[in-house]
């Protein structure tokens, strides 16, 4: 499948991923990230159950101490 | 635009800060100098001899609530601008009371927790408000790596990567680009407003 992820086309092998494959797939690994789809902000208990399909816009930003 | 006819527009503005620490006081210093109508902002902090590195404060003012100095300081600047402050802690029940007659947002806090907070709330309580954040502000150098990214009504401005430490703290030139970066694109909004998503695609 193909998704929007960043603003970038990125290309995965499998036809649905759940947020959290994606984002290990994609090493966000950061302690506190924002994640919208298709617009939505995702809560992290969703991360589990939701499923990024073909054609799906991903954001993943990070959050970091500092100001 | 001129700057007068800049000024005419801006005057009828409000925008809303998170916070008066190294992004919140810079920025609205900026937007003050500009000729933006009123900013409301909000912090429970004081001022801090660690603070004066990077946030618009002076030696005699250590001790004051920052909130009061930052108004006192942007009354000096720009006495035009109308300053609300609010002497608090800001939290998911007080800020929408707080920030929801403004235009924009500008996230300005220190504590990546307290931004997460700031972005769900007013993502589900305040969703047409432009939200302009800071993350990734710490160390020196590396001026490139900063950046502004968009989606939708959300703005994302540094490097998203440098997390304040010992070894890497917060200093004026790092922190004072975001913040400048921060009033920049509240310009943006409020000048363009035929202003398209694509100026800030990757």
């Amino acid at each position: 499948m193909k998704i929007t992820l960043n603003n970038t086309e990125e290309t995965f092998d499998k036809n649905e991923l759940t947020i959290s494959d994606l984002l290990k797939l994609s090493n966000f690994s950061y302690k506190l990230i924002i994640v919208k789809v298709n617009g939505k902000l995702l809560r992290k208990e969703a991360y589990d159950n939701t499923i990024v399909k073909d054609g799906d816009d991903v954001m993943v930003l990070h959050l970091v101490t500092g100001g | 635009m001129t700057f007068e006819e800049i000024k005419s527009i801006l005057k009828n503005h409000t925008v809303g800060i998170a916070g008066a620490g190294g992004l919140g006081s810079n920025c609205a210093v900026a937007l003050s100098r500009v000729g933006v109508g009123k900013l409301i902002i909000a912090d429970f902090d004081v001022v801090n001899e660690t603070n004066l590195n990077r946030q618009y404060f002076f030696k005699h003012q250590l001790g004051e609530k920052k909130v009061s100095a930052l108004k006192n300081n942007i009354n000096r600047i720009n006495p035009e601008t109308e300053i609300i402050i609010h002497d608090l802690k800001l939290n998911e029940n007080n800020l929408v009371n707080i920030y929801k007659d403004c235009d924009i947002i500008v996230e300005a806090f220190d504590i990546a927790e307290m931004k997460q907070i700031i972005i769900e709330t007013c993502m589900s309580k305040l969703p047409d408000k432009p939200l302009i954040i800071g993350s990734g502000i710490a160390g020196w150098g590396k001026s490139n790596e900063i950046r502004i990214r968009q989606s939708e009504n959300l703005y994302i401005c540094g490097d998203e990567m440098t997390e304040t430490s010992t070894q890497n703290p917060p200093l004026a030139p790092r922190v004072g680009i975001v913040a400048n970066m921060q009033a920049n694109t509240v310009l943006e909004i409020l000048l363009n407003t035929n202003h398209k998503d694509e100026d800030y695609a990757e």
